[in-house]
């Protein structure tokens, strides 16, 4: 799966309207993945999970960032999240099923906060950008 | 056996009563069709699926979205029996389709990804967590019969 130039076009716009917000985004997005997914909380067990947690906050804001930089750098986003993926790797290793998930949140987030911006053109591309990350994440498991 | 708690039952149809089905069932195919295009292989004689622009436009995408979630809406009027009420298109989707069960999960994503968009706000995590826990049931339900 590639992204194409209309694919890197929305998704640097789509970051681009979302601005600062990203950050609490991050945030939501882990809270639905707990909520609709409860088998992701195992990853968690050290955090407070319940509602409005800083811990939960305080981790979406790094997902967000690293989705921000990604986008940022989405020529090569293997190279922009090198040590992330490391980190997945060798230390974290998340289960590659559960970046879908968190994807999907995501997704769902942007449409709650901003149902105008999710076209399909940019729901189709964002879905793209947010597999091409997991990808990346999950690419030195084995 | 499903277990659904009277609160998730509640979510799921006052939801429900808000939604303009033939609307979103049109949405949410297309976006099917144009998020995961690879899904197009089962409608070759839909006409033309070109573009975004062809495929929101087509009239035979409206109609079968339209077709596809009102069968959802019977799945809400038997939440406690999605087997049943799914035996028969199962077998269909199985027998005559030949749709791979991943596309119903593709498709249940996409319509919580619409139902996202229209409610916004309303559409909580509490929410959003009973719509995936049902989209996944129903896709099961559909993969039932598949042999």
């Amino acid at each position: 799966m590639v992204l194409s130039p209309a694919d890197k076009s929305n998704v640097k716009a789509a970051f681009g309207k979302i601005g600062g917000q990203v950050e609490e985004y991050g945030g939501e997005a882990l809270e639905r993945m707990f909520a609709a997914y409860p088998q992701t909380k195992t990853y968690f067990p050290h955090f407070d999970l319940g509602k409005g947690s800083a811990q939960v906050k305080g981790h979406g804001k790094k997902v967000a960032a690293a989705l921000v930089e990604a986008a940022n750098h989405i020529d090569d986003i293997a190279g922009a999240l090198s040590k992330l993926s490391d980190l997945h790797a060798q230390k974290l290793r998340v289960d590659p099923v559960n970046f879908k998930l968190l994807g999907q949140c995501f997704l769902v987030v942007v449409a709650t906060h901003n149902p105008a911006l999710l076209t399909p053109e940019v729901h189709a591309s964002l879905d793209k950008f947010l597999c091409a990350v997991g990808t990346v994440l999950t690419a030195k498991y084995r | 056996m499903v277990h659904w708690t009277a609160e998730e039952k509640q979510l799921i149809t006052s939801l429900w009563g808000k939604v303009n089905v033939e609307e979103c069932g049109a949405e949410a195919l297309a976006r099917l069709l144009i998020v995961y295009p690879w899904t197009q292989r089962f409608f070759d004689t839909f006409g033309n699926l070109s573009s975004p622009t062809a495929i929101v436009g087509n009239p035979k995408v409206r109609a079968h979205g339209k077709k596809v979630l009102t069968s959802f809406g019977e799945a809400i009027k038997n939440l406690d029996n999605l087997k049943g009420t799914y035996s028969k298109l199962s077998e269909l989707h199985c027998d005559k389709l030949h749709v791979d069960p991943e596309n119903f999960r593709l498709l249940g994503d996409i319509l919580i990804v619409v139902l996202a968009s229209h409610f916004t706000k309303d559409f909580t995590p509490a929410c959003q967590a009973v719509w995936q826990k049902l989209v996944g049931l129903v896709a099961h339900a559909l993969a039932r019969k598949y042999h």
